[in-house]
């Protein structure tokens, strides 16, 4: 393939993106923006108890999980889904056919969000953790879901370049796994719920797989194509990455189910001796990322786009062992129903995945779309809010987490004292929040001004069609003029 | 593509194994669980919530409260205890077994008064060895179990909970965070017209406490002619304006149904407690 024909091929898979790619990133980062405030809402409770009491739309039992799912479907899993359908065009330099099909099933998902969120917020939530969207919300995501998993698995089998990258297996197995977990946790969950406790250890798994394995495929298969763009060296490597991969989905599927929990003793042993094993993959990532960015030519890549993504592997690495952690029965005797939970599973969201697709979407957006971010400062700056934001988030609740837990293993200190002590952290918690909430605005400003831009473009490039029979009258008088009609 | 394949199928198998491991063998081994008995008695364990708390389950899971409170307990371990209930014929012989196996024997009115409490803070295997020496000396004993660990001794349960407490519940609501206390046993520390005060005010009974109030839960309204009979009796400072009253509404009322129902403190033989 000659140089010519390679760029003017690129240009036509980003061009056949570009409507997809907005639809499934404008609803993300509108999603985005709800569900930090939400959060701020929920947590604003902890220095005020009767804030917004009155109000049952938004008790914090009912804001907290709608806060969550508003970052997991409505935002990570979208942007996940976006990214991972200009990767697969790209790596397979094969433009996307049929654009309609998957810009209708991103409108779709959204719909689907919005309706669990407003089923959530109304009292109707399903009682599971990472699976609270009632039924008609569930049905619309799994049915968008499955049309643009369908569309980015048509691209990848039409692929022109034929080798395969081990962003490629990440993606792959990610499409393939979420409909299944979900399914599955929706018809023994929800549609015919299985009896007692195989209902929690169905829900543990599931969460454990979407919130660890899927999330960790896109995020990683995502920041496999990047690496190796930012520090100009091939993926150090590729037989690494396999590993990895294999690792990870073997060992990863099985994480999740608490030590201790009221279920029969093989399932959390197992799953702790899983998640032991689960070092190995993590380990491999950090690996692989060290050894592909250090020693590269140019040793300080920069960027925005780069300090996301290494921001994003390194909170991956540092998350993954908090999990790794919080299954070891000793360690989750203290950490076990702590605030050490929550900024476990928030470094892994937003730490690490939001903060990847943050910058694969920055990165990518502008080459889609034909414009230049309409303000590139703001991303940087919003890198440096998200990232203050997530720490101020995280490890007050983590430190906070222990100490709550070593309070609550001793019986002579009162449950409301060990609760009282963890009020400062959940207040410091607050005010990274609250940057979180800055930062994923200015995101979505960056993602709509983009949308604007290009419309206004379109709407431009309309005019000038409309406008373009003015010339007429002087393109028929040169006609006639060519045919001697006119004579001046 | 035949590489492709390939690797589609072997993704395939290396993610299906974790839902046959934690979806298909637990679906297979617990699904068609039934009720037990409890130990040392006929009664089965466990019976169905009354109706009214099956519906307060669903307040609770529409109202998020898992999102706060864990229904499960955990245990560390046991410790036993020997009760000598009988002396037998030869006091004698069973004094002699008891100064071996080292009861501290200080009161002079030994063996009596009986039951006794010989021996504390043993394991299970000790406890039933001692227990064999004195019923082969001619003693009868006991043998106490409690569970052990901190949630037991913040009187959060009896036990740990296990799979069998869950059986009836729909959905199953398990929480993972302890922002407030757990709840396996809430019905078994306070009652019903407490969980409604403590609902619509947590600080009137609860100083301090940062749970938020469930004030929807609950209609404000002019006193009728009469004060209704399910009036919230509320400390001043919580209390209505004169001439109103706080009345739970039934959505509250099949709450607090629900949470006077949480109680599992049945032994079980996988949780045996014998207090
Ligand atoms: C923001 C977290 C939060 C939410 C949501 C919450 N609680 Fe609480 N709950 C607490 C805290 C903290 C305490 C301890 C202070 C107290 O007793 O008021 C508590 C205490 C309790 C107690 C007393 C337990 C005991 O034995 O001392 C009960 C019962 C209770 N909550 C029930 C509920 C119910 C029912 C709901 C849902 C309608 C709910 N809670 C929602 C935080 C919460």
């Amino acid at each position: 393939m000659n140089k010519i024909s390679k760029k003017s091929n690129s240009g036509e898979v980003d061009a056949s993106l570009r409507v997809p790619l907005l639809a499934l990133f404008g609803g993300a980062a509108f999603w985005l923006v709800v569900s930090s405030v939400l959060a701020m809402i929920a947590s604003i409770k902890f220095h005020a108890p009767d804030f917004l009491a009155n109000c049952p739309w938004l008790t914090y039992g009912r804001v907290q999980p709608a806060a969550d799912d508003a970052l997991l479907y409505g935002f990570c899993i979208p942007a996940g889904l976006g990214v991972a359908l200009w990767l697969f065009a790209q790596l397979g330099r094969a433009p996307l056919r049929g654009a309609i099909v998957p810009v209708v099933a991103a409108k779709l998902w959204h719909l689907g969000v919005l309706v669990g969120l407003t089923g959530i917020l109304s009292g109707n939530s399903t009682g599971f953790a990472w699976l609270e969207f009632p039924r008609a919300g569930s049905i619309i995501l799994l049915f968008a879901y499955l049309l643009l998993a369908l569309w980015a698995m048509m691209n990848f089998a039409a692929r022109r370049e034929r080798a395969l990258f081990p962003s490629h297996w990440f993606l792959v197995a990610a499409l393939f796994w979420f409909p299944w977990i979900y399914s599955t946790a929706n018809l023994f969950l929800v549609a015919w719920p299985v009896r007692g406790v195989v209902q929690a250890i169905i829900g543990w798994w599931f969460a454990g797989n979407l919130l660890f394995v899927w999330l960790a495929l896109v995020g990683i298969g995502t920041a496999f194509y990047f690496l190796p763009k930012f520090s100009g060296r091939p993926l150090q490597s590729y037989y690494l990455a396999l590993f990895a991969f294999w690792t990870l989905i073997l060992f990863g599927t099985w994480c999740g189910i608490p030590p201790g929990a009221p279920v029969p003793a093989w399932m959390p042993v197992l799953s702790s001796f899983a998640a032991v094993l689960t070092v190995v993959p993590v380990l491999a990532v950090a690996a692989i990322a060290w050894q592909t960015l250090c020693g590269s030519t140019n040793c300080e890549p920069k960027g925005g786009p780069f300090c996301f993504i290494r921001f994003g592997l390194m909170s991956f690495v540092l998350s993954s062992l908090m999990l790794i952690a919080m299954a070891c029965p000793r360690i989750s005797q203290v950490t076990e129903f702590t605030w050490f939970g929550p900024a476990q599973t928030q470094l892994q969201l937003y730490g690490f995945f939001a903060m990847t697709m943050f910058g694969a979407i920055y990165y990518l957006l502008p080459r889609a779309v034909g414009f230049e971010l309409p303000f590139p400062k703001l991303a940087r700056l919003q890198f440096w809010l998200s990232m203050f934001g997530v720490l101020l988030f995280i490890v007050p609740l983590a430190i906070g987490g222990v100490e709550q837990g070593m309070k609550l293993n001793n019986p002579n200190i009162a449950f409301m004292d060990a609760t009282k002590a963890m009020l400062p952290f959940l207040r410091t918690s607050t005010i990274g929040l609250l940057l979180i909430l800055l930062g994923n605005s200015l995101f979505a400003l960056n993602i709509f001004a983009m949308t604007f831009v290009w419309e206004k473009s379109l709407v431009k490039k309309a005019f000038t069609v409309v406008t373009a029979p003015l010339e007429k009258p002087s393109a028929s008088a040169s006609l006639r003029r060519d045919q001697g009609e006119v004579k001046v | 593509m035949k590489n492709g394949a390939l690797i589609f199928l072997a993704v395939f198998v290396a993610l299906g194994g974790s839902w046959c491991g934690f979806v298909l063998a637990p679906e297979l081994q617990l699904g068609g669980a039934k009720q037990t008995t409890i130990l040392n008695s006929s009664d089965v364990y466990p019976v169905g919530r009354p109706g009214e708390a099956t519906q307060g389950s669903s307040v609770y899971r529409a109202n998020g409260c898992a999102v706060c409170h864990t229904e499960q307990v955990r245990q560390t371990g046991i410790t036993c205890e020997v009760v000598l209930t009988d002396a037998g014929k030869t006091p004698a012989a069973v004094t002699k077994v008891c100064v071996d196996i080292g009861v501290n024997m200080t009161d002079r009115t030994w063996p009596l008064p009986l039951p006794k409490t010989i021996l504390t803070g043993l394991t299970k295997e000790e406890a039933d060895a001692a227990s064999g020496k004195i019923t082969t000396a001619g003693g009868k004993v006991e043998i106490h179990i409690a569970a052990t660990g901190p949630d037991i001794a913040r009187g959060w349960g009896m036990r740990q909970s296990v799979a069998e407490d869950y059986l009836y519940d729909q959905p199953v609501q398990l929480g993972s965070l302890r922002a407030g206390p757990d709840l396996a046993n809430a019905g078994a520390r306070a009652d019903a017209n407490w969980q409604l005060l403590h609902l619509y005010a947590p600080k009137s009974v609860m100083k301090g406490s940062t749970m938020p109030p469930f004030r929807y839960l609950f209609e404000v309204r002019k006193i009728g002619r009469e004060p209704s009979p399910d009036a919230l009796k509320l400390p001043p400072e919580f209390a209505p304006h004169a001439g109103y009253e706080v009345v739970p509404t039934p959505e509250a009322m099949e709450l607090a149904a629900y949470l006077s129902s949480l109680r599992a403190t049945a032994p079980l033989y996988s949780a045996p407690i014998a207090p």
